[in-house]
């Protein structure tokens, strides 16, 4: 009997980038065309659908660590705020002596504090590489730290999802004072341009939504290669019988250490690509409540599926934009409904639907 | 418990003992020259005033099969415990070959110096499929970034295929491990051992939820494993420690009450009383 090496099968994920990357073409088209199309995709859905797109990063970062390794972090929109900020932070030096005051060495907010020079942590943020850089090393770099001590003493479970949900609440607080020279509560905003383009043209807007679903699709790949690799293996393993695979003599806090930076990094990276299509970056992003938010988008999409994570973070967004558009105050009672009826019936989310239906396919 | 004068290193005779971090961790070659592959002495563990284990001494010659029996509570589990890391004791001294001090490495260290551990209860990676958990207990490289790369090639490949066939399991490589039968996923587990290729393998009730059939195959794997690596199992049914015809060592309340054949053993009034109750001895 000959035996091949069973391979995670790839059709979904080569599924979903062709998906994606239609989308990506359609949308573009349908930007292009004249206004009095049927077809005709406006800019704002272009800005609303790379905002979505970022989001769907956020999902994807989360799904590694939570749906493959077993991590439930509550506490990923804070890699995300800091990245976001990272990229507020060049955004906001960009403004140059255009500001309300025509400070071109301060940014407005300093001004007003009355303050006379620039923080040290501010320096380098006019350099759009040294941003790109410190996007991912950030909150790579704090997600580093706080993983050393917490895998390495074996926090596990709920008390680990507590330990992110306060990281998340502290940084929120501390984000929030106007000391910390980042705006304090309103944060950073009045952008103006990107690498020399205007943020404000409509061009720029859809060269954004470009690059989040390009870095989505990036991101994706990088994922699917890491779980399928043995690396994706030991990490299910872990995932399932944390012990057992200590016993077999890998280092499973190594393994949750460099995947828990990971996610870190491509969260970061979706909050430098959220600021600019938003506008605005401010502590509230830091917010427990996103973080719990994110968390159930994956679970809704299907936790442990790559695509489900991403189905589930635009398909809640959407519904989120529409309901508060409709009902407003219906909307988290409707995402509360949706999450129980989910976990109740549908355990492994929307993805599991198309698995459950693909296997019977597969047997008849 | 009176410590004996040699067990407190005096620190200016023992100048190598002053600074003990020093001392290498981990040293790869094994020293396997005095033909013992295991050595547990003067063991003692306490779980909050319950002495689990009680000044034990216990030896494992190379490529022995070992039985540990003895009353549910006896120290088995725990024993095995120690030698893997999972648990660490109060005092005592615990070697692997002549030169790998057990007591300063963790669970993955250990596994990786040449030590394999079959659970009392069948642990095996339920979501992944047995070809994934065979593959996953393959010897070898065990850092990150290697096993991100890791590549099967033809020769492991073939590995994990006889593998599969001597435990039976070649039909179901590719269903998920949750699937297998209770039995299965024992000689799953004992698959995942022979993968690691361990010196030492502890193997705790390997018998648990077999057949006849299955046991009698079971005793032979396990014999035929013997010679190449060491092994200790821990069994209550006697006619399987008996099938295995090796030497036997009684637990009792933490510490060894005798060691033998299995027909010493059962001629030994000390294991009849604690096996038989006091009464049935006169």
């Amino acid at each position: 009997m000959k035996i091949k090496q069973a391979h995670r099968s790839r059709t979904s994920s080569i599924l979903f980038m062709v998906v994606l990357v239609t989308t990506l073409v359609g949308v573009t088209v349908c930007n292009r065309l004249p206004e009095s199309h049927s077809l005709y995709v406006s800019n704002y859905m272009v800005t609303l659908l790379g905002k979505y797109l970022t989001y769907a990063i956020l999902a994807v970062s989360v799904d590694l660590v939570w749906g493959y390794l077993g991590i439930l972090s509550l506490g990923h929109a804070a890699f995300f705020a800091l990245g976001g900020y990272a990229m507020g932070m060049h955004l906001m030096r960009q403004i140059g002596d255009r500001g309300v005051y025509g400070n071109p060495d301060l940014p407005d907010f300093m001004v007003f504090l009355n303050w006379s020079e620039l923080p040290w942590y501010w320096i380098g943020f006019d350099n759009f590489a040294f941003t790109a850089l410190m996007i991912l090393l950030v909150p790579g770099l704090l997600a580093f730290v706080f993983g050393w001590f917490a895998f390495r003493s074996r926090v596990n479970g709920v008390y680990l999802s507590i330990i992110t949900q306060a990281l998340t609440y502290a940084l929120m607080l501390a984000f929030f004072r106007n000391e910390m020279g980042l705006g304090g509560n309103n944060g950073l905003t009045d952008f103006r341009e990107l690498l020399g383009f205007d943020l404000r043209s409509d061009d720029v807007r859809l060269g954004l939504f470009l690059a989040s679903g390009i870095a989505l699709l990036v991101v994706y790949g990088l994922c699917d290669m890491i779980l399928r690799s043995r690396l994706g293996k030991v990490a299910i393993a872990i995932r399932d019988a944390e012990d057992r695979t200590r016993f077999l003599g890998y280092r499973v806090e190594r393994v949750k250490l460099a995947l828990f930076t990971l996610s870190a990094m491509i969260a970061g990276l979706a909050g430098a690509l959220y600021v600019p299509q938003i506008g605005i970056i401010n502590p509230g992003e830091f917010s427990p409540l996103n973080s719990i938010e994110v968390v159930v988008w994956v679970a809704i999409g299907g936790r442990g599926t790559l695509y489900g994570a991403v189905l589930g973070a635009l398909g809640i967004n959407y519904a989120k934009t529409w309901f508060t558009g409709a009902y407003p105050e219906a909307w988290l009672f409707a995402l509360g409904l949706l999450f129980v009826l989910v976990t109740l019936a549908l355990p492994k989310g929307v993805a599991g639907l198309f698995r459950r239906t693909s296997s019977g396919a597969n047997k008849s | 418990m009176n410590s004996t004068p040699q067990s407190v290193p005096n620190p200016i005779i023992r100048r190598d003992r002053v600074f003990e971090f020093l001392i290498p961790k981990q040293v790869d070659d094994l020293d396997l020259s005095h033909g013992t592959v295991l050595y547990l002495e003067d063991i003692c563990v306490n779980f909050d005033g319950f002495q689990a284990i009680n000044n034990l001494n216990f030896y494992v010659n190379t490529g022995e099969l070992h039985c540990l029996i003895g009353p549910n509570g006896a120290g088995k589990t725990t024993l095995m415990d120690i030698v893997t890391g999972k648990t660490r004791p109060d005092s005592g001294t615990a070697w692997f070959g002549q030169r790998i001090n057990l007591l300063r490495m963790d669970e993955a260290d250990i596994a990786q110096a040449g030590i394999g551990r079959k659970f009392q209860k069948p642990s095996v990676f339920e979501n992944l499929s047995v070809f994934d958990n065979l593959e996953l207990s393959m010897d070898g490289t065990r850092k990150l970034w290697q096993i991100f790369r890791a590549k099967l090639d033809g020769e492991s490949l073939s590995r994990i295929e006889s593998i599969a066939q001597t435990i039976n399991l070649i039909e179901h490589l590719h269903s998920p491990a949750g699937m297998l039968s209770h039995g299965q996923k024992q000689w799953l587990e004992i698959g995942m051992l022979i993968m690691q290729n361990p010196l030492l393998l502890l193997v705790d009730e390997p018998a648990a939820g077999m057949t006849h059939q299955e046991m009698d195959q079971t005793v032979e794997l396990l014999s035929s494993l013997a010679g190449e690596h060491a092994i200790v199992v821990v069994e209550h049914d006697m006619d399987f420690v008996r099938a295995l015809n090796s030497p036997v060592t009684v637990l009792h309340q933490g510490s060894v009450l005798a060691t033998g054949s299995m027909t010493d053993i059962q001629s030994n009034s000390d294991v009849m009383r604690v096996y038989l109750g006091t009464e049935d001895v006169a």
